[in-house]
């Protein structure tokens, strides 16, 4: 197994939630990383923010691991949820909520 | 080199023939646009899956010549 596959493999192991992005939760570095930032915010979900740009072969890896072209990328319990627009509809559905009260995850506010 | 409108809309019909196919120029620049794609082939499938029949459609190209794609996909009825 690849480096990057096991650097992957053990983040989103070892945080109940994970947000592959571009650039960090405090100076996100794209728009649609900001949004997915700005929603685990609202929420007030802790998450481990893993930076893309930091290192290459993770920004590929990613890509193929959840075989989803895009960034940013967001993991619940080891599971793929989504990218921005997906994030962003379950959201707005409530369903982003009820995943994380479903995997015992607290949220704040309930939108 | 970007994509224009047209052939988005022509690579996802030639994957998903029944697809309604709404596209919109967010930046002008031919690597941003927003895109509503209605078929039957979503149905029962989970919003991953559907994002990914478009992406799969796609050829390889989102994330590469195609920066962004807003995706919003819709199951019909058909």
């Amino acid at each position: 197994m690849t480096d990057a596959r096991q650097a992957i493999e053990s983040e989103i192991k070892s945080n109940d939630v994970v947000l592959f992005m571009k650039g960090t939760p405090q100076f996100p570095m794209c728009g649609f990383s900001g949004q997915v930032v700005q929603i685990l915010g609202y929420l007030g979900v802790p998450y481990k923010g893993v930076n893309v740009l930091d290192d290459e072969s993770i920004r590929q890896g990613i890509k193929e691991y959840s075989s989803w072209p895009t960034i940013p990328q967001l993991y619940v319990k080891g599971e793929f949820v989504g990218g921005c627009d997906i994030t962003r509809e379950m959201f707005q559905a409530g369903e982003l909520q009820q995943l994380f009260v479903d995997n015992g995850i607290a949220v704040k506010q309930t939108a | 080199m970007p994509m224009d409108a047209r052939e988005i809309e022509t690579m996802i019909k030639a994957a998903l023939p029944d697809a309604v196919v709404e596209i919109k120029d967010l930046a002008g620049d031919g690597d941003h646009y927003a895109a509503t794609v209605t078929s039957g082939a979503f149905k029962g499938k989970s919003r991953v899956q559907q994002h990914q029949m478009v992406y799969a459609a796609l050829q390889g190209r989102m994330g590469g010549v195609l920066h962004a794609l807003a995706l919003t996909t819709l199951a019909s009825e058909t």
